[in-house]
């Protein structure tokens, strides 16, 4: 019998998605069971009471979760978000109800024994409710109580090896896409840069000393699986230099219907026989694609890499071997005054370890925004509000068409007076002695 | 309940005290063909939705089963996943950035027996634990945010209109008849910890009710200067109130400056906005990240409001569905549902899809606002 009813919750158990009261339903009978014989050091029902503060919220249309509260463990400011329950008596497991980030590994591959700890730990010291995962990549620890943070930090690094991940004014914990272990369109190694980076900036990732968030997130190709040009403060971008490489007898396999266009992505419904001309060359955005007879041929020079021909056949055509990545800067979601994408700030950089040319240019751009970076101001932001010459400055780096969509459309620009011979020092009566009042 | 120490003793918070050490490296966890062949694919095939192979320059193929789950997710749950990656998978496993799980085994053989396991496996009441599908041309999983499981300042929910929505997309989530992928995901305040401002189709919570305003607690429980800062329209305002017979310090709200973003509630808890009447659902459309053919592009909004309507959001599942069909039926292969809209124009984006076009989806938010308006003489009747 469960503990609450949960009338409006039962109709989310029905359809195919996997619905998650029926997961939530059997946690709580797993606890209320507790056939492994685990000390919980939370209370038992604590999934019960979550199952009846969630109906409570779709019965009034609004949350019962007050704002945060200040928690943590010793010497991080991040990793952990306090969250209290604003009808603590009706649901006293649920009282606090604390977050914790777990910090993933890269490409969020795991072996099953780590798996099987992490939810021992969980059991034992919190809900066992998780997100795999959070929106940013951390695993996601969901609802302990305030005694429980420091042990279960405890137990994490003494007997995991496993870090908790970043929250709040700090380096959010860096994600990347699955990259070169298992996707041939990766142009960089995204999980070594992404775990390097990680390492190197543990103290910026659990020591809140930004204006605000800031994100890393690693792209091993412009398809982009990981949105990064979408959210990340700083987004790497894989990319290459040279020819993309050519097995003409497998375009003539494309053309002749024996291997499926785009991987076999489009299966389910009857496009008619594959078409090179009208589904690649026609579509390529630059045009720098034809055929001579039956050679396949590109025009290097004026390909942007949009990935279009190789998406569409990847038995044909595969990235060039002068391989980096773009850095583009400033993204992040609307709050507050818009969404911004990420702005092209470094067009091509190698990134081969250790990677020091990469950590020049992020930190260049972390001592200015920790400067001048107004309380909450994304580095988006920061640049909307400086410019991007200011930024250019601060980097080091020198202009280059290929940071603009466009060169400017107006001629309001903010010359210094090194830049105009002679400055801007005059003599008025000198003036005067040819131009009358 | 007695207290089990881990070995941390309070009083020396640094006595054996372990920090940033970061997380697991990602290559312990690789499982051996992903170890060996790393850097050097090939190629891969879908081999039917939700299955793919990819081969490797050494001829090693690696077969991967896609499944859909809800990123809540219960130790039970993940118990599960790992029984039946130690089953068929030699104790691998891993997730996608939407979400997914994905199984991996090395041989073909093994294929079938780990299909076949996934797709028996039910809860309870009767919904799938481990639908395949997820890729090609289709719908995969929803990212989305918290909601009312554990957020303080959602204006909806998410993990309900997710589980809603996903069983109105089903069958697009196992096929590949789409013109190309479309990616769904919600947020359920405008923070977007999910970052949903770029999807083909973007479910977002909204406010629409200014904050109330809790005059009694709000010097004791906020700093009222950056309450004020907070508001990026700067309706807000210092001011003194009387209550009984004390004059507090507090804040005013012009109301009508206020976008109802809730960065004041952020900053200051006795400025709640959440309201089951004002609360909803915005949709926004046409977003992609990829920078394949087009560039990236922003989702715009397309129905400006649709209440709450828990449990199962019908009106909000509805549109989409107009949504998804319209575009099944009018995209060219290949065409995201952004560029499908900007071929043929957002007018008829609007008739195709049998939604209104009310003068709330007209941008007036600052200097942007001017670049979405039309200026050129072509458009279409």
């Amino acid at each position: 019998m469960a503990k609450h009813e949960t009338p409006f919750l039962d109709q989310l158990e029905t359809g195919p998605w996997p619905s998650f009261v029926s997961d939530l339903k059997q946690q709580a009978e797993v606890r209320a069971k507790n056939e492994a014989n685990v000390e919980f050091q939370i209370p038992v029902d604590v999934v019960e009471d979550l199952l009846g503060v969630l109906e409570l919220s779709f019965k009034h249309g609004r949350t019962h979760w007050k704002h945060g509260g200040i928690v943590g463990v010793f010497g991080y400011g991040g990793g952990v978000i306090g969250r209290y329950c604003d009808q603590p008596e009706q649901f006293p497991g649920v009282a606090h109800f604390h977050t914790m980030r777990v910090a993933q590994p890269g490409g969020k591959f795991y072996k099953t024994e780590y798996l099987r700890q992490l939810c021992d730990l969980w059991d034992f010291r919190g809900s066992g409710i998780t997100n795999m995962h959070g929106s940013t990549g951390d695993i996601i620890f969901l609802g302990t109580t305030t005694p429980q943070l420091e042990e279960i930090f405890f137990e994490m690094t003494h007997k995991h090896n496993q870090d908790l991940g970043g929250s709040g004014s700090n380096l959010r914990t860096p994600s990347d896409c699955i990259g070169q272990a298992r996707c041939e369109y990766s142009c960089y190694d995204t999980q070594d840069l992404c775990h390097n980076l990680t390492l190197e900036y543990q103290d910026e990732l659990h020591r809140p000393a930004f204006p605000y968030k800031f994100k890393f997130k690693f792209d091993g190709c412009p398809n982009c699986c990981v949105a990064s040009i979408a959210r990340a403060d700083i987004s790497f971008i894989g990319t290459w230099r040279d020819d993309i490489k050519i097995d003409q007898e497998a375009v003539q396999a494309y053309i002749g219907g024996e291997i499926p266009p785009n991987g076999n992505a489009h299966s389910g419904r009857d496009w008619g026989a594959f078409d090179i001309q009208k589904e690649v060359i026609d579509l390529c955005p630059t045009q720098c694609m034809w055929m001579e007879g039956k050679t396949l041929k590109i025009d290097t020079k004026e390909c942007t890499r949009c990935m279009h021909c190789i998406n569409v056949m990847p038995r044909a055509l595969r990235i060039g071997d002068d391989r980096g990545l773009s850095m583009l800067v400033g993204a992040k979601a609307p709050i507050l005054d818009g969404a911004q994408m990420g702005s092209m700030l470094v067009p091509f950089i190698k990134a081969e370890p250790p990677y020091d040319e990469i950590k020049e240019v992020i930190e260049n751009i972390w001592d200015w925004w920790m400067e001048e970076g107004k309380n909450r101001e994304r580095l988006g932001e920061l640049m909307k509000r400086q410019g991007f010459q200011k930024l250019l400055e601060v980097t080091g780096l020198d202009p280059d068409p290929r940071m603009v969509q466009e060169p400017r459309s107006n001629p309001y620009i903010f010359w210094k007076e090194e830049e105009v011979e002679g400055g801007w020092d005059r003599d008025i009566n000198e003036f005067r002695k040819y131009h009358k009042r | 309940m007695a207290f089990i120490s881990s070995g941390y003793n309070p009083d020396k918070p640094m006595e054996n005290r372990i920090s940033d050490i970061g997380p697991r490296k990602y290559d312990e966890f690789y499982p051996p063909v992903i170890a060996k062949n790393k850097g050097k694919w090939l190629y891969h095939e879908i081999l039917k939705p939700g299955v793919l192979v990819h081969v490797a320059e050494s001829g090693d193929e690696v077969y991967t089963v896609r499944c859909g789950g809800a990123r809540l997710m219960s130790t039970t749950h993940i118990r599960e996943l790992c029984e039946i990656a130690e089953k068929h998978c030699d104790g691998y496993v891993r997730f996608t950035t939407r979400n997914n799980i994905e199984f991996m085994v090395d041989d073909k053989s093994k294929l079938d027996p780990l299909v076949t396991d996934l797709e028996s496996r039910k809860f309870a009441a009767g919904s799938l634990k481990f639908p395949i599908g997820g890729t090609g041309a289709g719908v995969t999983n929803i990212i989305h945010t918290q909601g009312w499981i554990h957020c303080h300042t959602p204006a909806t929910d998410a993990s309900g209109p997710v589980k809603a929505t996903m069983d109105v997309l089903f069958e697009e989530f196992q096929n590949h008849r789409l013109p190309a992928q479309l990616r769904v995901s919600l947020a359920c305040c405008l923070n977007m910890c999910g970052a949903v401002h770029c999807s083909d189709i973007a479910i977002l919570g909204y406010h629409r009710k200014p904050p109330m305003l809790d005059h009694e607690y709000l010097d004791k429980m906020c700093e009222i200067p950056l309450a004020i800062a907070a508001c990026p329209t700067a309706a807000i305002k210092p001011a003194k109130v009387e209550i009984g017979d004390k004059k507090v310090n507090s804040v005013a709200v012009k109301n009508e400056r206020c976008m109802f973003c809730g960065n004041c509630y952020t900053m200051c808890p006795s400025m709640p906005l959440a309201d089951d009447v004002g609360d909803g659902i915005v949709l926004m459309a046409g977003g992609k990240v990829s920078n394949r053919i087009s560039a990236p592009k922003f989702s715009k909004v397309v129905v400006a409001f649709i209440p709450n309507e828990p449990p199962r959001w019908p009106k909000t599942t509805e549109a989409i569905k107009h949504i998804v069909d319209a575009y099944a039926k009018g995209a060219n292969k290949y065409e995201r549902l952004g560029e499908w809209a900007e071929r043929i124009g957002w007018e008829r984006f609007f008739e195709k899809c049998e939604l209104d076009f009310t003068h709330h989806l007209i941008d007036d938010f600052r200097d942007p606002a001017y670049f979405t308006w039309r200026q050129t003489s072509q458009f279409k009747f």
